[in-house]
């Protein structure tokens, strides 16, 4: 034997698979009728906000209920700073990231001295407060009407990112992206201590990690991640809202990441993908459509505990990132 | 003589659950390259004691100076990071992660603090602190799969993997079988070579075969400290720990 090899990894069946799955989305793009076509672009910027969660919930163990704030920061950033100030894409984009980065930080720094069922309450409350004061505020805000961002205002250079087409790239754009960053991220050493910290963090301390520090460092890369997509839905979809703040937008990220598959780097899109179309289907025939999912869930649940993807590795691909 | 700096020293540390106080004015000196063993009846505060000297909790009062240095304010991280491990009593390791991945951690964390994180001085760490505990040809298995003793095992691998002056063993052998605690015996007697070893054991012909000086705890204080045969002799510990067996002559 030549010696035991470094973890489950192979590096490059994983690579090669992820790079199949974007090309798979380039090229579904010239199959897919235009309804689709539309509802694939959405999922793709939810898939991220998925993403961003898995991250946190996923990887690190941490079970927030209050990443709405995140897609939020990034949405309001965004859009306030495009709508109000006049910022371009580009800048709009990267406002929203920092003020998602940012909130992170700071929720982070307070929620982190909590764990356990304290954090979900305290994550919880904050996105609470968030939501009441995108109320309070609603001369800027729009209040729960929201508001628009102006077809002029989204392009970006030469692209019109209210084309359909162009939206679909400029989503799977960032798909790949958050893809690359969650790669980077987890497969690196300090990513590995994440999963230790889920696994047993009193012994991840006792080897001479700084707990807090990973913990914090996961938030704010997890709310960066979110606030990308959030800021990224504001670009694409034109539409900036309170709903997005309330608390079942902090639910969903949950549900698309258990049903996709926790700390897997493509259950995300999976579970976003399959909900989409659960509820948007279900919702055609029967405005009952809560039941099917809570159906769907419970199946899930009963046939594949870890999710689609997380059975999937267990099962066939250990390598699966 | 009088120049060596002690690698560990406590002074006057406590600690009290409630009222309970587990570990009461302590005063302990260790010096570097010792093999030192802390015995005492169940609950007599031993756990508690190294735990403060890692600084898992918090003391009521007291000081922990390692290596001239008062670390008595410092997290476990940073503690550490300085060179002290601990080993579990109640076996701590990643259940769900690969025996290699468990000790690639301690690895990295060694690494990291040396500067340098390259794959290959990971892979070969952690291969090194696998092999030298028997577990090499186990790398690829769940380490939650392990048999109780390989875990045991697995948990002394990542204290060791993580290079550490001061290595703290809080009953390694409990459930072990006689085979693999021979193997643990000479295993010590390596890790002392260049480490210094601070070891809590109830089995006493292994503390005896083994330790330079042996430390007496009793209700949270320092019964009696002495070289094993010192120990062995002495009435005070005959009467509180090793018990009706020794007392006879
Ligand atoms: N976290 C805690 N909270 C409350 N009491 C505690 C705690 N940890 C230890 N104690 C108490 O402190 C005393 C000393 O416990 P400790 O675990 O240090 O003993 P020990 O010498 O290691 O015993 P053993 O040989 O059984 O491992 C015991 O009475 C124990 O019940
Ligand atoms: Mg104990």
């Amino acid at each position: 034997m030549s010696g035991p090899a470094v973890r489950n990894d192979r590096p490059m069946a994983a690579a090669l698979l992820h790079v199949a799955v974007v090309l798979v989305f380039v090229a579904l793009q010239y199959v897919l009728p235009d309804y689709h076509r539309a509802v694939f672009s959405r999922v793709l910027v939810l898939a991220v906000f998925a993403m961003g969660y898995n991250l946190a919930f996923g990887y690190t163990g941490l079970l927030s209920l209050g990443h709405a704030m995140f897609f939020c920061a990034g949405l309001y950033g965004a859009g306030m700073t495009m709508s109000m100030l006049g910022w371009n894409v580009a800048a709009g984009l990267v406002a929203g990231i920092v003020c998602g980065a940012a909130l992170a930080l700071v929720i982070g720094l307070l929620a982190l001295r909590t764990t356990g069922v304290a954090f979900m309450i305290v994550t919880l409350m904050f996105a609470q407060v968030l939501y009441l004061v995108i109320l309070y505020f609603n001369e800027y805000t729009g209040g729960d009407q929201g508001f628009s961002l102006r077809p002029a205002a989204r392009q970006l250079g030469p692209f019109d990112l209210t084309d359909p087409t162009t939206r679909y790239f400029a989503a799977l754009a960032l798909f790949a992206a958050a893809l690359a960053v969650t790669l980077a991220i987890v497969r690196s050493p300090r990513g590995r201590v994440l999963v230790a910290i889920r696994e047993n963090e009193d012994r991840v301390r006792m080897l001479g990690y700084n707990v807090f520090a990973a913990k914090l460092a996961a938030v704010v890369l997890s709310g960066a991640l979110c606030a990308a997509a959030g800021a990224t839905y504001a670009i694409l979809f034109g539409y900036v809202g309170a709903t997005f703040a309330t608390i079942q937008y902090s639910i969903l990220p949950l549900l698309w990441v258990l049903l996709g598959g926790a700390a897997t780097a493509l259950g995300p899109l999976v579970g976003t993908l399959f909900m989409y179309y659960v509820v948007d289907i279900t919702s055609n025939y029967t405005t009952a459509y809560l039941l099917f999912v809570g159906v769907a869930l419970i199946l899930l649940v009963l046939y594949f505990p870890k999710g689609v993807l997380g059975t999937v590795r267990e099962r066939w691909l250990p390598w699966l990132p | 003589m009088a120049a060596v700096t002690p690698l560990l020293e406590t002074r006057g540390l406590s600690r009290s659950f409630g009222g309970l106080k587990a570990v009461d004015r302590v005063d302990f000196t260790l010096q570097p390259g010792e093999i030192r063993a802390i015995i005492g009846p169940n609950g007599a505060g031993k756990t508690t004691f190294v735990s403060l000297v890692c600084g898992r909790f918090p003391p009521s009062a007291g000081k922990v100076i390692f290596d001239g240095e008062d670390i008595t304010a410092l997290p476990a991280h940073r503690r550490v990071r300085k060179g002290i491990a601990y080993t579990f009593q109640i076996t701590s390791i990643f259940s769900r992660l690969t025996v290699f991945d468990n000790v690639a951690l301690s690895v990295q964390r060694a690494l990291l603090s040396g500067g340098g994180l390259a794959t290959a001085s990971l892979k070969r760490g952690a291969i090194e602190a696998l092999e030298r505990t028997g577990l090499a040809d186990r790398a690829h298995e769940t380490a939650g799969n392990l048999a109780y003793g390989h875990q045991r095992l697995l948990e002394v691998a990542m204290g060791l993997a993580l290079r550490p002056r001061l290595l703290i063993f809080d009953e390694p052998t409990q459930g072990l079988s006689d085979g693999e605690i021979e193997g643990f015996v000479t295993l010590v007697r390596q890790i002392a070579q260049d480490a210094t070893v601070l070891l809590i054991e109830h089995n006493m012909p292994l503390v005896m075969a083994l330790a330079q000086t042996i430390t007496v705890f009793e209700r949270g204080s320092i019964l009696a400290e002495g070289t094993p045969s010192e120990i062995r002799d002495d009435r005070a510990v005959q009467d509180a720990y090793l018990g009706a067996s020794a007392d006879d002559d």
